[in-house]
């Protein structure tokens, strides 16, 4: 795939003068789609700063005239779904309790096999390589129940663990291949070399590929946290309601159908699930850009 | 006659790699075929509650394509996937051509499209629901404004409401499509650009008659991403729309998931998720074919 991290070197014609008609139509579209764009996030924000008065009377897209805090406190410690009313903040920890080890135990078996498949070919790697990629467009619902039945004779299914492993098997198409690309691009001579001075397959993974990976690592670690963090369908297939991930218990408490609506606590709650993918998209720019375009190809 | 043997020098060769990729063989194999093949074979018989091998032939096939739900289900996706498809192509193509006319503040622009891409189906679902309100949201803005007839309500008419959920789908996609295609476009040589503009031709007739053939390997790729992806979708119509109203919204995914995981019906569940692997095979196949088939293998 073409490295998508490059944007330099635009092609149009040189913009001339400061306030032409092609200015002002360029800058004038991009602007309205970018406010088209931000729209629903002002909305979410807007919103869950009102109180439900304001919202039952006012205009979705008007700024709150009473800022409340109420809402987010609400969504984070008193939410409800189903019998617990602790809000939120049990999603929140257990995403990040699922998150964590996922990404490290995915990251770690991924890079190992990428590795293996770079340097270290033997036979029959190939088959398994193109069965693991032609695995990233499988549609997951196929492999839905097989896992089920997987995880049961494991004796993890619905445990924290069994998460885990169905995280790190899910994930490991997309990320084996930007491992194995990126070992593949590394100068050959430095693994050669390291094997005449005797190193085996664990030395050189360790002194040699580790240190000089850490840029793609970082790109596997965004993908993943990301990936993870949203995930949906496995966390509600794979988990029982007291370790739901943070999407699945929001959604629970959004579209719950007792009790009255409160959009101002749904949409901090909305925020707040959102937060943490929005902000490591914010800080990680460009990494997070190659990331998730080695991502989109699992679609 | 001992020929064909393998010594054991081959097997024991690169022990530690072996071991070490044994994860990925056994996700390989026993995940991803396994899996693959279990489903399909299961989906020939009669499970409910546990799966059974008690064959049923071409039976769930049958009920599958008898069921109303599925039906609309299939309308849903063919509906949502040719505007997605179509939507997702000429606004990240368009999208992608205005960045690239020098223009100040891209990164800036480029961060602002992009980033619904790093929320989860679930936020977008339900930021789109608020949206979509009709007593408080685009539909209420619009009548108190003056249009006092204006409908718009697609998450609670039928007959609109997979249109609800693309606007949704196409705000949170775009970006991605949008990045692919500008990186694309910056691939291509400078020297086509100078050439075109010597001829004096316009930038719109070089985007439109020069650049896109040009692009064909990043469009053939978008093309995969954007299909294998509506095939899936499931988290977004859960929590914008339920499926509902009725059953106005379901997609397969979706089917397959309540089959499987609510009404105890493991068979249709099967049943539909192998159609879904076949809708899969028949994008990649060809896709596959087109990318790997005409070069020699390295």
């Amino acid at each position: 795939m073409t490295d998508v991290t490059h944007f330099e070197g635009a092609h149009g014609p040189k913009p001339r003068r400061v306030f032409s008609r092609r200015n002002i139509f360029l800058y004038g579209t991009l602007i309205m789609v970018a406010l088209y764009y931000v729209l629903p996030l002002y909305v979410m924000i807007v919103t869950s700063l009102k109180g439900m008065p304001e919202i039952r009377m006012g205009n979705i897209f008007a700024p709150p005239v009473d800022i409340t805090f109420e809402p987010w406190v609400k969504a984070w410690s008193q939410a409800c779904t189903g019998l617990n009313c602790d809000g939120l903040s049990r999603g929140f920890w257990n995403s990040v309790q699922i998150t964590v080890p996922s990404v490290i135990v995915s990251i770690l078996i991924a890079s190992v096999n990428g590795y293996a498949l770079a340097n270290w070919r033997f036979k029959g790697a190939d088959v398994f390589f193109t069965i693991l990629i032609f695995g990233a467009f499988i549609p997951y619902q196929i492999m839905l129940y097989p896992m089920v039945i997987l995880l049961r004779e494991m004796g993890i299914y619905g445990t924290l663990w069994g998460l885990v492993m169905v995280h790190s098997i899910f994930g490991m198409p997309i990320l084996t291949l930007l491992f194995r690309n990126y070992f593949t691009s590394l100068p050959e001579e430095l693994f050669k070399a390291a094997r005449v001075d005797g190193a085996g397959f664990w030395g050189i993974y360790f002194q040699i590929m580790l240190p000089m990976s850490l840029p793609i690592f970082v790109v596997a670690m965004i993908l993943q946290v990301t990936g993870i963090w949203n995930d949906f369908l496995f966390g509600v297939v794979y988990t029982k309601p007291d370790i739901y991930p943070m999407t699945v218990q929001l959604n629970n408490i959004v579209n719950s159908v007792q009790g009255v609506k409160e959009y101002n606590v749904n949409m901090a709650a909305t925020i707040l699930t959102g937060l943490v993918p929005l902000v490591i998209y914010f800080v990680s720019g460009r990494l997070f850009v190659r990331g998730i375009a080695a991502g989109a190809v699992k679609g | 006659m001992a020929t064909g043997a393998t010594k054991p020098f081959g097997l024991f060769r690169n022990m530690t790699a072996k071991i070490a990729a044994i994860p990925m063989i056994l996700t390989a194999l026993v995940v991803f075929a396994g899996g693959t093949i279990w489903t399909v074979v299961h989906s020939f018989t009669g499970s409910k509650l546990l799966p059974k091998l008690n064959w049923v032939g071409l039976d769930q096939y049958e009920r599958l394509w008898n069921s109303n739900r599925w039906i609309v289900s299939i309308e849903n996706l063919l509906i949502f996937g040719v505007f997605s498809l179509i939507f997702s192509l000429v606004i990240g193509f368009t999208l992608a051509a205005l960045l690239d006319q020098k223009i100040r503040f891209e990164n800036t622009f480029r961060t602002i499209i992009l980033y619904p891409f790093a929320m989860s189906f679930i936020v977008t679902g339900l930021v789109w629901q608020w949206l979509l309100n009709p007593e408080f949201g685009i539909q209420s803005i619009v009548r108190d404004l003056g249009w006092t007839g204006f409908d718009f309500d697609p998450l609670y008419n039928q007959d609109i409401v997979i249109y609800g959920v693309l606007i949704a789908a196409l705000w949170q996609g775009t970006g991605l499509i949008m990045v692919l295609m500008l990186a694309g476009m910056r691939g291509i040589d400078q020297d086509i650009w100078k050439a075109s503009r010597v001829d004096g031709i316009p930038a719109w007739k070089t985007y439109l008659f020069i650049i896109i053939p040009m692009m064909r390997p990043v469009f053939i790729t978008t093309l995969v991403i954007i299909a294998s992806g509506i095939v899936k979708v499931f988290d977004l119509v859960v929590a914008q729309t339920s499926g509902g109203p009725g059953i106005a919204s379901e997609v397969p995914a979706k089917y397959v998931y309540d089959s499987m995981f609510l009404r105890q019906n493991l068979g249709q569940g099967f049943a539909a998720s192998t159609m879904m692997l076949l809708a899969v095979v028949i994008i990649i196949i060809p896709w596959a074919y087109l990318e790997f088939g005409g070069k020699k293998r390295d």
